[in-house]
């Protein structure tokens, strides 16, 4: 439970402010380097960063449910 | 020569993700200016939107880094003490981490760093409690800065790849699923209403570059 009160206060949420820019960055480059017209390289960069943040996600899950059972 | 950006091909094809042709001009220099400064090979290209893009995104990131440790997190050093191997990565930004090595060659000669306002920009730290006293002022920033710096130069190895050859035509996974469904007609927004597009075309295209 205690990691439950923990996630509650969230402690290290404004360390999250820090990979925005680097999200947005890492996907605006990656698609950009994908293709050569905006529509695509939008469509890339979207798709980019939404695998992005739900691998956080799922690392996120993992360390908490692990850290849980342990 | 003027590149073309696939505008006709877009009219024509409706396949916003087939290749187009590139003008790449000298793919070496454009490498080399690529390396230099960020976006710059892309610029020497004419391909103008994505030069812009480039230099802006890699260029904003390497300098917030930077001033997130206060000018000291791009540094190289390689000897017994300490081996910057973070700066591998940074290098790939160019010259923007060219002032490291300047100061490292002074360091290593013995003489004193070049200051700025007071700060030994990106000089390498004079052993272990100036290494320690940067990490207690800047405190978790200087890692933060050392990762926002190295994430740069690695960003640009891709931008250095794509003006010497070329973008690396993909798909992206979203639109392969789409397209696996067999759906021609949810291409939605009437973007993609042609998911027929054979590779034979998109050979073709890629032939033309």
């Amino acid at each position: 439970m205690y990691e439950l009160a923990l996630l509650a206060m969230f402690p290290g949420g404004r360390m999250l402010i820090y990979a925005l820019p680097l999200i947005v960055v890492v996907s605006l480059v990656y698609g950009a380097t994908r293709h050569e017209t905006w529509p695509a390289i939008l469509k890339h960069s979207w798709d980019t960063a939404v695998w992005i943040v739900g691998f956080m996600g799922v690392v996120f899950l993992v360390i908490l449910i692990s850290g849980m059972l342990g | 020569m003027p590149t073309d950006n696939g505008s006709k091909q877009n009219a024509s094809d409706q396949d916003i993700y087939a290749p187009v042709p590139v003008d790449l001009k000298n793919p070496t220099t454009a490498a080399i200016l690529a390396w230099l400064i960020p976006g710059a090979g892309h610029l020497y290209q004419g391909r103008t939107g994505k030069g812009i893009l480039f230099m802006v995104c890699i260029l904003s990131i390497y300098f917030l880094g930077l001033s997130m440790g206060g000018g000291r997190v791009v540094y190289a050093k390689w000897d017994n003490d300490d081996k910057r191997l973070p700066f591998i990565c940074q290098l790939g930004v160019g010259l923007p981490t060219m002032p490291a090595v300047v100061q490292a060659a002074l360091v290593r000669q013995k003489m004193a760093p070049i200051e700025f306002g007071g700060v030994p920009f990106m000089a390498p730290p004079m052993g272990e409690p100036e290494m320690a006293e940067l990490h207690r002022k800047y405190g978790f920033l200087f890692e933060m800065g050392t990762l926002y710096t190295m994430i740069a130069g690695l960003l640009n190895v891709l931008v250095i790849y794509d003006a010497a050859a070329g973008p690396v035509w993909t798909i992206p996974d979203s639109e392969k699923k789409k397209k696996k469904k067999g759906k021609p007609e949810d291409a939605s927004d009437g973007e993609g209403s042609d998911p027929n597009s054979p590779e034979a075309e998109r050979a073709e295209s890629t032939s033309s570059v």
